[in-house]
């Protein structure tokens, strides 16, 4: 990872328009990715963090706009530029989606069935690798997630979305519902994945704390568009009156004061 | 950093042999050349120490770092090392993170299947056939308490859902089931007529269908299609209650969960059955009538003339006390299942699915048995 981070975009998003009926989402909006940060989107309920999640990953088609992923104009690709393209992406649901009907190995290998020819026993071992480094015992492996616990159903999901050793990680919401404990060590997580891998982590959350622990750059939600992206410092001195609550909300500021203490 | 993942392939160029396998790796360590990565390094041999020199490498993603130190942990096994040469600081980080992360596999025993275990496995599944029945049982014992208890108390007793599950259970079901038997009573004139025309006795046919239908199909019928349409939707309303804590909410709230769920759905059941039966009944006799006067000449003033001369009352009788038998058996099976659901969407699935059939293979059971002891005290 030699290039320039500022230089390198990977996901370019420019002029989206969502709509649902009367309801406008998202209306001219803007957002840059660059390769290998960690970015948090943040919004309040209804501002379609999750849209324009679904929107990147061609879950939900926008009514206006360009998709740049990874160099590759989404709306424009065919078929097999679009197949190349989810190689090269994860993604991880907020309950993590697996297939019920398959256990966590499998669930795992499901993609590393569709990518390259490996013996089964090359494709369960690297399976095994992948779920041992999303923080999931052995034994793990062999149940089904109806018997896992939510925090270990997002750890295997996460793993899912590592098999291929993708480029860019999209998270939707990953600590929610996990205990401050689980959650902190699911930050951890990332921020090590992120480091070891390179990955590039598109991270739509909720939570104070993970945009403080994980995220290199933060990008607000709000009036229908990216209002403003920027580092944790430079969001405190935004003056817009969501973002201000935001961020100097008493929850905010216990979540400041933690991560000073964990760094000083 | 564009890259063409399925065209990039690992460069093995293996050194002549010396006191250890040397080996130079260039091009890309990536899952898309796992496979001939792999191959080549599970054939050095295990009896020398190896080095790898990754100087000469483009990229290494974790599929590559895996195969690299799948070599260190196999030539560990066998007391030898492995040295690395060339690393960038990435590389080794990624390698590092892999070490860290190498699943090392539980110390599980493996499972026995001996005669024991499987008559251990037989023994379970017996008592848990016995304890299911027993919790039918004692679902029956709360139905009757609680409808003894709001006889006491009527104003605790959930009126308006009675009659929406009446409406439900009962008024919406009438279609199906009048259709139903009317061509029921169809098909037993029309089979009837083939065969008593060889005899010349065209005319019993007005008691063959009388009899059966009054007697058994009428009631069994509707009592099937009433299982399979009423205990899946007991199971499923009650089951997704049950899913989303609901049934756990009521419980804070001081609302009994069998006073409010239970009671009114089984008893609309007890209330709507035999209706349905009779409506069946009637359904029945009419297709019945309309074939005979269609393919046998039976005139419908004929018919019913041998349906009243020749049909005695106790046939509906004994057709009409079953209803209320099976409209407990399909409500308490129902209802029992959906309480069984936990917090997953397959249990509730299965849970409806376990109830409809239950229920229904329940009430061919009981029509069984009432069979036998009709046939015993004669009637």
């Amino acid at each position: 990872m030699t290039e320039d981070r500022d230089t390198d975009v990977v996901i370019r998003l420019r002029g989206i328009r969502n709509q649902f009926g009367q309801n406008i989402v998202h209306d001219d909006l803007d957002l840059d990715v660059c390769r290998g940060e960690v970015l948090g989107v943040v919004g309040g309920s209804g501002t379609g963090k999750s849209v324009l999640l679904r929107t990147i990953i061609g879950l939900q088609i926008p009514a206006a706009g360009r998709i740049e992923v990874l160099g590759t104009d989404i709306g424009r690709a065919d078929d097999a530029a679009r197949q190349a393209l989810r190689m090269r992406w994860g993604v991880m649901f907020q309950d993590g989606a697996l297939f019920s009907s398959l256990t966590v190995r499998e669930n795992v290998e499901v993609p590393l069935r569709g990518a390259a020819r490996l013996a089964p026993a090359t494709r369960r071992a690297l399976a095994d690798l992948k779920i041992s480094m999303s923080g999931l015992p052995w034994s793990a492996g062999d149940k089904y997630p109806s018997e896992l616990s939510g925090g270990m159903r997002k750890r295997a999901g996460l793993a899912r979305a590592l098999a291929l050793d993708p480029d860019i990680v999209f998270l939707d919401e990953p600590t929610a519902g996990l205990d401050p404990i689980g959650a902190s060590e699911f930050d951890r997580l990332i921020r090590d994945l992120s480091d070891s891998l390179g990955l590039t982590v598109f991270m739509v959350t909720h939570d104070l704390d993970s945009l403080h622990a994980c995220c290199d750059r933060i990008a607000v939600l709000a009036e229908k568009k990216v209002l403003v992206t920027g580092s944790m410092q430079e969001m405190l001195e935004v003056n817009h009156p969501w973002v201000h609550d935001y961020f100097h909300g008493p929850r905010a500021r216990a979540a400041l004061a933690t991560a000073d203490g964990q760094k000083g | 950093m564009a890259r063409e993942p399925a065209h990039e392939q690992p460069e093995i160029a293996l050194s002549p042999e010396g006191r250890d396998s040397r080996v130079t790796l260039g091009g890309a360590l990536t899952l898309a050349g796992l496979a001939r990565l792999h191959a080549a390094l599970d054939a050095l041999p295990a009896d020398r120490p190896a080095r790898l020199d990754l100087s000469r490498i483009s990229r290494m993603d974790t599929a590559g770092a895996w195969a690299i130190c799948a070599l260190r942990e196999r030539l560990a096994a066998a007391g030898q090392d492995l040295t690395l040469e060339g690393t960038t600081p990435a590389q080794e980080n990624l390698l590092a993170t892999v070490r860290d992360a190498w699943p090392v596999p539980d110390t599980t025993p493996p499972p026995r299947q001996g005669i024991a275990d499987r008559l251990e496995a037989l023994g379970r599944r017996v008592a848990a056939g016995g304890q299911l029945l027993l919790e039918l049982a004692g679902y029956l014992g709360l139905f009757l308490l609680r409808l003894g208890g709001s006889v006491l108390r009527p104003r605790r007793f959930h009126l308006t859902a009675l009659v929406h599950h009446c409406e439900d259970v009962g008024l919406r079901a009438v279609p199906i089931v009048a259709l139903m038997a009317f061509l029921i009573g169809v098909v037993l004139a029309f089979q009837g007529a083939v065969q008593l025309r060889q005899f010349g006795a065209e005319v019993f046919v007005v008691d063959l269908i009388a009899i059966s239908i009054l007697r058994e199909l009428g009631i069994l019928l509707t009592a099937i299609i009433v299982a399979g349409r009423t205990a899946s939707s007991f199971t499923a309303a009650i089951g997704s209650m049950k899913m989303r804590e609901e049934v756990d909410a009521m419980r804070t709230l001081g609302i009994d969960p069998a006073l409010a769920l239970i009671v009114p759905r089984v008893l609309a059941l007890l209330l709507m059955l035999p209706i349905l039966g009779l409506i069946a009944n009637a359904a029945g006799l009419l297709g019945g009538a309309i074939m005979s006067w269609a393919e046998l000449g039976v005139s419908p003033a004929l018919f019913r003339t041998r349906l009243i001369a020749n049909t005695d009352v106790s046939h509906v009788f004994v057709g009409m006390i079953k209803a209320p038998v099976f409209a407990l058996i399909i409500g308490i099976i129902g209802c029992h299942a959906g309480m069984k659901v936990r917090g997953n969407a397959e249990s509730l699935g299965m849970m409806t699915s376990r109830a409809v059939v239950a229920a229904i293979f329940a009430v061919i059971v009981a029509d069984a048995v009432f069979s036998i002891f009709f046939a015993e005290i004669g009637i």
